[in-house]
């Protein structure tokens, strides 16, 4: 460190200006550097992994005609997860060749919609969404039909890309 | 004894309590609050008591409870079942937490029919209007920490509902879950939110308000015709307190025999109720769940029902940023003026308009009678005493109904779903042809069934519907299918 030569008033000015500018540089830089990984840990989860292909089964194990509710582990799901790393989905076998792969959850806000074979409806217990058999919607508030997940048949299995919670912004 | 005024004095030495605590404790509120007026003036403290209880028991739960999506769920078994008195301290947090919600509305209204967040107590008014937003806050993250199926679907439905916000939904869902889906990560993010960052910004928001309470003082009981005026007010209101009482004790009293009475109830309640929950097990595959907010919350649940779609975004999204912006307005728009209620006539309307619309809706929400009752096709047989003259066509009408679950959204003698009409008298206002448009085009948000019924299933289902006509009214002539008599209108809450 060099020390001012003189005594006068003005080095001492300009000790305290130094010590101002040091105070606030060095004190940014702190803050950066202890603000920046925590914000970055904070906004950590907005990095989105990608959904992954999953079996939902044998496609003879699904008969023509029908719509299954089919029980998976989420393939994005971690160890702490308990049973909320399970999700359901429906299969719908409309043909031999044709599969549709229903989200449970409800295009209005979510919740669980059923299926109800002998009406041939989805119907959700909220706030009373109904929609038909191929997934569109039949009446109440939903603004849309079901998601769908994509699927693809392989080696007589059939393939369903999931994981994420679908929205209305980002459905299956 | 001199030993205990030594100790004393070593500690006033170094705490000068006498010269900073002391004063505020004795510092002088309006005489008129030693009067019966003065039980006016117990909710806040009210709030503030049961805030304290549930730092308390919520310190407790903390002990035992595993924020972690996998243990949770057994960890609250644990608390109900094993840990000594787990269940009480439950309980007690659930009713206390409930108590307050209860208070700090009681605590706003009064405050605002008394005008007491008029000049110059604007900003004790808004930093209480944070106190709100944190206290429910803290309701819906508990709720969620009550990790079963009604919290799993809870989260669902609120993230749904912020995935709607225009271009950052997605991201805002994900900020929320912590992640893709509902799991490990969601839950810690709530617990965190629950136990740190909500209570500490209510403590700093409390320390303001409190701060606030002491300097501006209390307000004085309104009178009629002696208007707010900032020129004078603050003139008067010295005056006042020249007569003053102090606070500690004699203000205190009614506050220490409300707040006591409060948890006393609260405490009885959580030993007689005892906890609620937790449901059912948090697992997404268990679709038949019928989640349902906790009651602060079932107005806004009945609201996303009932909006009009075109709406919808503006109600779930809109509305509650406008609630607290006007919130927040209210001094600035009425700061000054009449205090007296009876002088305020818009304010009380305002005020019992909102008790009642959220009453109403809270009701609805509990009811729910919009959503289908999905077990009662199998679980509310077709009244015996129609079924008893049915012909065989009739009859298997009546099967049909039941099969392809209209009752879950249509009663039968009021039993089954309220959705759509009672349909036990549908033949005095539908004609068999409308009937038949009704099943099979839908319209009316009924579901169009052209695809789920056979021409001969809907024949015998319109013949059943016709039959179950009660005795001694003609059959519908014209195909109406709009007009409702009286006897069908749905019951009004
Ligand atoms: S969540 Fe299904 S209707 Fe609202």
């Amino acid at each position: 460190m060099k020390h001012a030569t003189s005594n006068s008033n003005s080095t001492d000015e300009e000790r305290r200006g130094l010590l101002k500018w040091t105070a606030i540089l060095l004190g940014g830089l702190a803050s950066a550097a202890a603000g920046i990984p925590i914000v970055g840990f904070l906004f950590g989860p907005l990095r989105k992994r990608d959904d992954q292909w999953t079996t939902a089964g044998k496609v003879d194990e699904f008969p023509v005609g029908k719509t299954r509710l089919v029980d998976l582990q989420n393939p994005l799901h971690s160890l702490g997860d308990g049973d909320a790393g399970k999700i359901a989905i429906y299969v719908r076998r409309a043909d031999e060749a044709t599969f549709q792969i229903f989200a449970i959850n409800c295009t209005h806000l979510g919740c669980p919609v059923n299926w109800l074979a002998d009406a041939g409806l989805f119907m959700c217990p909220c706030h009373g969404g109904v929609y038909y058999e191929d997934g569109s919607h039949a009446s109440g508030p939903p603004p849309r039909g079901l998601y769908q997940y994509e699927h693809r048949l392989e080696k007589g299995d059939l393939l369903v890309k999931l994981g994420h919670l679908p929205t209305l912004q980002q459905p299956g | 004894m001199n030993t205990i005024k030594q100790v004393w004095d070593w500690l006033e030495h170094r705490l000068e309590l006498r010269d900073s605590l002391w004063p505020v404790m004795r510092h002088p509120v309006p005489a008129a609050l030693a009067k019966p007026v003065g039980w006016w003036y117990v909710f806040g403290s009210m709030t503030l008591t049961f805030l304290m209880l549930q730092i308390v028991t919520g310190i407790c739960l903390a002990m035992v409870y595993q924020p972690t999506a996998a243990d949770a769920y057994a960890s609250l078994e644990y608390l109900n079942y094993e840990a000594p008195f787990g269940w009480l301290m439950r309980g007690i947090h659930y009713w206390s937490a409930t108590g307050m919600v209860v208070m700090l509305f009681v605590h706003m209204s009064q405050v605002f029919l008394m005008g007491a967040y008029k000049y110059p107590r604007e900003l004790t008014w808004m930093v209480g209007v944070g106190l709100l937003l944190m206290t429910l806050g803290l309701a819906f993250s508990g709720q969620v920490l009550r990790y079963d199926g009604d919290s799993y679907w809870g989260v669902s439905v609120a993230v749904a509902a912020a995935g709607r916000v225009p271009w950052i939904g997605p991201s805002i869902v994900h900020f929320i879950l912590g992640g893709e889906y509902i799991g490990s990560e969601t839950l810690s993010r709530f617990f965190t939110l629950h136990v740190f960052i909500l209570p500490g910004i209510l403590f700093a928001l409390l320390a303001v308000h409190l701060y606030l309470v002491v300097k501006r003082g209390i307000s004085e009981p309104p009178t009629p015709g002696e208007p707010v005026d900032k020129a004078t007010y603050h003139q008067q209101y010295e005056k006042l307190l020249e007569k003053g009482i102090p606070f500690f004790p004699h203000a205190l009293y009614r506050d220490g025999v409300a707040c006591a009475i409060g948890v006393l109830v609260v405490v009885a309640l959580a030993v007689i109720v005892g906890p609620k929950g937790p449901g059912e097990i948090p697992d997404p595959t268990l679709i038949h769940a019928e989640p349902r907010p906790d009651w602060y919350f079932l107005p806004v649940f009945a609201m996303a029902a009932l909006s009009p779609p075109s709406m919808e975004a503006f109600l779930m999204l809109g509305l509650p940023v406008i609630g607290v912006f006007a919130l927040l307005a209210v001094p600035f728009v009425a700061g000054t003026g009449e205090r007296s209620a009876r002088r305020r006539p818009v304010a009380v309307l305002v005020v019992l308009v909102s008790f009642v619309t959220f009453m109403i809706l809270g009701w609805y929400g509990a009811t729910s009678p919009w959503s289908p009752e999905m077990q009662a096709w199998s679980n509310a047989p077709v009244p015996q005493n129609i079924v008893a003259e049915l012909s065989p066509v009739e009859l298997q009408g009546a099967i049909v109904f039941q099969n392809k679950c209209c009752r879950n959204c249509h009663a039968l003698e009021g039993s089954g779903g309220h959705r759509g009409p009672d349909l036990t008298d549908v033949g005095i206002r539908m004609n068999p042809d409308a009937m038949v448009r009704q099943v099979v085009q839908g319209g009316g948000n009924m579901p169009a069934y052209a695809q789920q019924m056979n021409s001969a299933e809907v024949a015998a289902l319109v013949a059943f519907l016709v039959k179950m006509r009660p005795e001694g009214f003609a059959p519908a002539a014209v195909p109406s299918a709009s007009v409702e008599p009286l006897a069908t209108a749905q019951v009004a809450p």
